[in-house]
């Protein structure tokens, strides 16, 4: 009764939970109540597989349970918000590698009586799940530091991927007409589909980070709807395929922000170094910026109306949020009308921007996506640029033989001034040389933007 | 034996179908918490993870007397899960309780 109604439908009804979850979770107002929801579902699953009747010791599974769980409480409880991408690109590697372990584990439990499809479901899940283990391993030592944040690349790696790949696929087939060892190949795979996450994301740039993050989402939900094929447990599967569904729509959000297709983005990473010293010869070299201090810029904002304030990955780093919160109060204080432009590919993940922003305060219906917030451009007196380059480079507009062509951008040079804050005038991520720049409306403001902001605020509050 | 795997096949379809429904127009405020929710219900491998580590079967003879592999597996399965369990769900609160109008 236990084991074939009562878990079933536990099972169930945790799905129901998880979809009911995800629903809610799209929607500003009741995402709290769907994250709780899909919590529960986790809950209910959890409670049916202990009724299990092939579990015959809890202690393991307890402690298990009491160490993963202290390190998840105090992993979110103390990441900054500024290293909210590491920290979900590494429990995407987390949820890849549980599915890697569980599939092997199971391989070793039945190895001798195991059926086709079953050992095809096992190299599936080992694939999926290894290759999210150290993609999002990568990823997490990318946006962390640890590893040069640039795309790494050298010849031929393409070609050694596509090899990595036959040879799982050839060793899979070979051993189920008969000609290898199961657990040979299993060993193989494992090592392959470990090397393959390396190889395939160490050659992607920084700047496209939000692609990579939220297709390693997608496979860690891959990964577990394939350990329900191992299991033959409906519950993977479903929830797996939820979360699977949900990555591929927020790849495609990004995919669209850059306007590149995934395969140009996983395959073609900008940034390399030929692409960088043919936009350095065309531009540059005798153009000069203007540079202004933050003292010289009061008398433009004091007369300002329309404010619009375009925040890149250079806030994060610079750890800025807080003071342009401030900023806004100052400014609006003064009269002027402050509004946020938030392109959907800035920062290093999807919605990097609003989370930093909500930490400061910021209230959300003040931040603008792309589509909306480019038409009021023109109207702006003032647009500031902080720690953005890629996403506001008019080269995506006009230069057809730029990398960034056809990226949709916002049109911060239509404002009447616009000042950039910047630490240099090195090149963005992507390497890529930005006219914007050099326009008769821009100024620089050289420096790290939390100190140039925080000498506006006082100069805008003494005047 | 097939007919439970073509099952499976069906769920499989029509769970991606379900979430691409569900999930159709997320504002960008909430791409982050989706996707750490979302990551949150993606550690459902805490499933068969519990599975594995609980059950005996195979144990292999070695040096420190006799491992069962598909328990030790399960077990490391057990704490990656819950990691990514756990800390989903908190972080995803974490950041939804930030949003404010």
């Amino acid at each position: 009764m236990i084991q074939s109604l009562i878990i079933p439908i536990l099972y169930l009804l945790s799905g129901v939970f998880f979809i009911l979850g995800l629903k809610l979770l799209s929607h500003p107002k009741t995402a709290p109540r769907g994250n709780s929801l899909a919590g529960i579902g986790m809950f209910i699953a959890i409670i049916a597989t202990l009724l299990n009747n092939q579990i015959l010791s809890y202690e393991l599974i307890l402690s298990g349970i009491i160490i993963g769980g202290l390190i998840g409480v105090i992993a979110a409880r103390r990441v900054e918000m500024t290293s909210m991408p590491q920290l979900v690109a590494l429990f995407n590697g987390f949820g890849g590698g549980a599915s890697l372990l569980v599939a092997s584990a199971e391989f070793y439990r039945i190895q001798n009586n195991i059926q086709e499809f079953t050992f095809f479901a096992i190299l599936l899940s080992i694939f999926i799940g290894g290759l999210t283990l150290t993609g999002s391993i990568v990823a997490f030592g990318k946006l962390q530091g640890i590893i040069r944040g640039s795309a790494i690349k050298f010849k031929g790696q393409n070609f050694i991927n596509a090899l990595l790949f036959l040879i799982i696929v050839i060793g899979g087939i070979l051993a189920i007409l008969g000609n290898f060892e199961f657990s040979s190949v299993v060993i193989v795979s494992i090592c392959i589909s470990l090397l393959l996450g390396y190889l395939g994301v160490i050659p992607i740039g920084g700047a496209d980070m939000p692609v990579v993050i939220s297709l390693l989402n997608s496979f860690s939900g891959l990964a577990a709807a394939t350990t329900g094929f191992v299991l033959l447990n409906n519950s993977l599967i479903i929830s797996g395929s939820l979360v699977g569904a949900s990555g591929i729509i927020l790849t495609n959000i990004m995919c669209k922000g850059m306007n590149r297709t995934i395969w140009n983005v996983l395959f073609t990473g900008l940034g390399t170094d030929d692409s960088s010293d043919k936009s350095k010869g065309k531009s540059g070299q005798n153009k000069i910026a203007k540079s202004y201090d933050p003292e010289d810029t009061v008398v433009i904002f004091e007369n300002a109306k329309n404010i619009i304030v375009v925040p890149g990955y250079g806030m994060a780093v610079a750890q800025a949020q807080q003071i342009v919160s401030e900023l806004e109060k100052v400014l609006e204080s003064k009269g002027a009308n402050v509004k946020y432009a938030i392109h959907p590919v800035a920062g290093r993940m999807p919605g990097h921007m609003n989370v930093l922003l909500a930490e400061a305060n910021v209230s959300y219906d003040k931040l603008y996506d792309l589509d909306d917030i480019n038409p009021e451009f023109e109207q702006a007196d003032i647009a500031i640029v902080i720690g953005a380059n890629d996403v506001v480079n008019p080269a995506a507009r006009n230069d057809q033989s730029s990398p960034l062509y056809g990226m949709p951008i916002l049109d911060v040079d239509k404002a009447q001034t616009v000042f950039i804050l910047k630490r240099s005038m090195n090149p963005g991520f992507a390497g890529i040389e930005n006219e914007l720049f050099f326009n008769e409306n821009s100024i620089m403001l050289f420096g790290d933007a939390k100190e140039t902001i925080s000498k506006l605020v006082s100069e805008l509050k003494q005047s | 034996m097939s007919s439970d795997i073509l099952f499976q096949l069906y769920i499989f379809i029509l769970a991606i179908f379900v979430g691409f429904e569900v999930i159709t127009k997320v504002p960008p405020t909430l791409h982050t918490p989706l996707m750490s929710g979302s990551n949150a219900i993606s550690g459902i491998t805490i499933v068969g993870a519990i599975i594995a580590s609980g059950s005996k079967k195979i144990t292999i003879e070695s040096f420190f007397g006799d491992i069962d592999l598909t328990v030790i597996l399960g077990f490391i399965a057990i704490i990656f899960a819950t990691i990514n369990v756990v800390g989903g769900f908190l972080v995803t609160n974490r950041m939804l309780r930030m949003f404010k109008k």
